[in-house]
């Protein structure tokens, strides 16, 4: 983040889509990893641990807005560390409450939300110097974004590799599943595609922008 | 359950279910530190320590909480233990290498919120080891984390030098190497008894 300390950010609708596309937390800044692996092999998991995982990020976010002038700087690691395990205890018992099959198939992974580097990223990057309003929109975004992730590994691995996708079939049943897809190769194959597309995509739009500049210059 | 003899249990961890390339854990290090073997081997023994301690201490903390019925804490006590371990090392390494510690950078505080740690204690409550079985259990888990971050270093040393299409550069081929590493893991399914 290139903003001074003490510089509040003002409310834009950029505060919201940053998550989303630009600063997205899993394709562009590559944090938060490991759920977005482990847990994508349907839709309905890759769902419900992002909805998760931005319940968390919202509620821990504005906790530490709200009292980041009362934690001190050196122990502010720790706070946050224990304000997210305080969420993330209450997710996870809520979705043991909630459903148990859906508890069993996401595994220890709800109670490593703790661990995910989105979260302490935005606490120490963004919500402990910004105001409470910004802070919700921002991390709400991040969290969109996140999710957004996730569905998108999500999807395309259960149609790959299952042929469904939220357990409806979409093929006839001669389709041969690619069963490598639900497996973990598969998640590191699926991202590593998206990473590619968006790299494509990147690469081409910088060099129609040269070539734009290139013509005007010529222009001239 | 506790018949488990203890060779398995490393296979089990190191091998069959590697935390990186089988479970997906601690992502973030084998990604950001496996870009030369050398800094992959000090991360990988690094990460093998505050195994060792978080483990032992995550297996006394779930027995006192067990004791005192306050097991809704067990979260929070693991990680700020973890984050203690963390710190312990940090120092140690600071003060005999300081070498090491300008190379693992930022990647050092951030082990604690590597997954792999908090993880293992999960997983080695989830199973119910005594202290022993929990012990090797965090051997076998730290011993796979540094195969996995060697593994990846050692072809990343390679790759720097072969010549790679502009758009596949960076994260996106480490990812697909990854991939492939994975499915070579994937080999040894049924080795150790299979399921995790």
């Amino acid at each position: 983040m290139a903003e001074l300390p003490n510089t509040q950010e003002t409310l834009t609708p950029d505060t919201f889509l940053r998550g989303l596309w630009e600063e997205n937390p899993v394709f562009v800044m590559l944090l938060g990893m490991c759920p977005v692996l482990a847990v994508t092999s349907t839709t309905m998991n890759a769902l419900a641990m992002g909805l998760a995982t931005t319940f968390v990020l919202v509620c821990s976010s504005l906790l530490v807005s709200l009292l980041r002038n009362w934690i001190p700087k050196q122990v502010r690691i720790a706070s946050y560390i224990v304000i997210i395990a305080t969420f993330v205890t209450i997710v996870d018992y809520s979705i043991q409450a909630i459903s148990l099959e859906l508890y069993a198939a996401l595994g220890a992974f709800i109670q490593l939300i703790v661990a995910n580097c989105v979260i302490l990223g935005r606490a120490e990057a963004y919500a402990s110097k910004q105001r409470l309003t910004t802070t919700f929109v921002n991390s709400l975004g991040m969290g969109a974004g996140f999710t957004l992730a996730l569905l998108a590994l999500g999807t395309v691995r259960e149609i790959l590799g299952n042929g469904t996708i939220l357990g409806i079939h979409l093929f006839s049943p001669d389709f041969q599943p690619w069963v490598v897809m639900i497996l973990p190769p598969g998640g590191f194959f699926v991202l590593g595609a998206w990473l590619l597309l968006f790299n494509w995509l990147r690469l081409r739009k910088e060099r129609k922008q040269a070539e734009q500049i290139g013509v005007t210059a010529h222009a001239r | 359950m506790h018949a488990e003899p203890l060779s398995l249990i490393f296979l089990n961890a190191a091998i069959v279910n590697n935390f990186v390339l089988a479970l997906f854990l601690g992502i973030c290090p084998f990604l950001g530190v496996s870009g030369k073997r050398e800094t992959a081997w000090n991360m990988g023994l690094a990460t093998m320590f505050v195994m060792l301690v978080s483990s032992a201490a995550a297996f006394g903390i779930n027995w006192l909480l067990t004791e005192l019925d306050l097991l809704f804490l067990r979260l929070i006590c693991y990680i700020a233990v973890i984050a203690s371990a963390v710190q312990l090392v940090e120092m140690f390494v600071k003060r005999f290498s300081p070498a090491l510690f300008r190379s693992l950078g930022i990647f050092l505080p951030l082990i604690t919120t590597n997954c792999a740690i908090l993880g293992l204690a999960l997983f080695q409550t989830a199973k119910e080891y005594d202290f022993v079985q929990s012990l090797v259990y965090a051997l076998g888990a730290g011993t796979g984390f540094t195969l996995a971050l060697m593994l990846m270093a050692g072809l990343r040393e390679k790759l720097a030098l072969a010549r790679v299409p502009s758009v596949s550069q960076g994260a996106a081929m480490s990812l697909m190497l990854a991939g492939l590493l994975s499915l070579a893991f994937m080999g040894f399914a049924g080795l150790g008894g299979g399921h995790g």
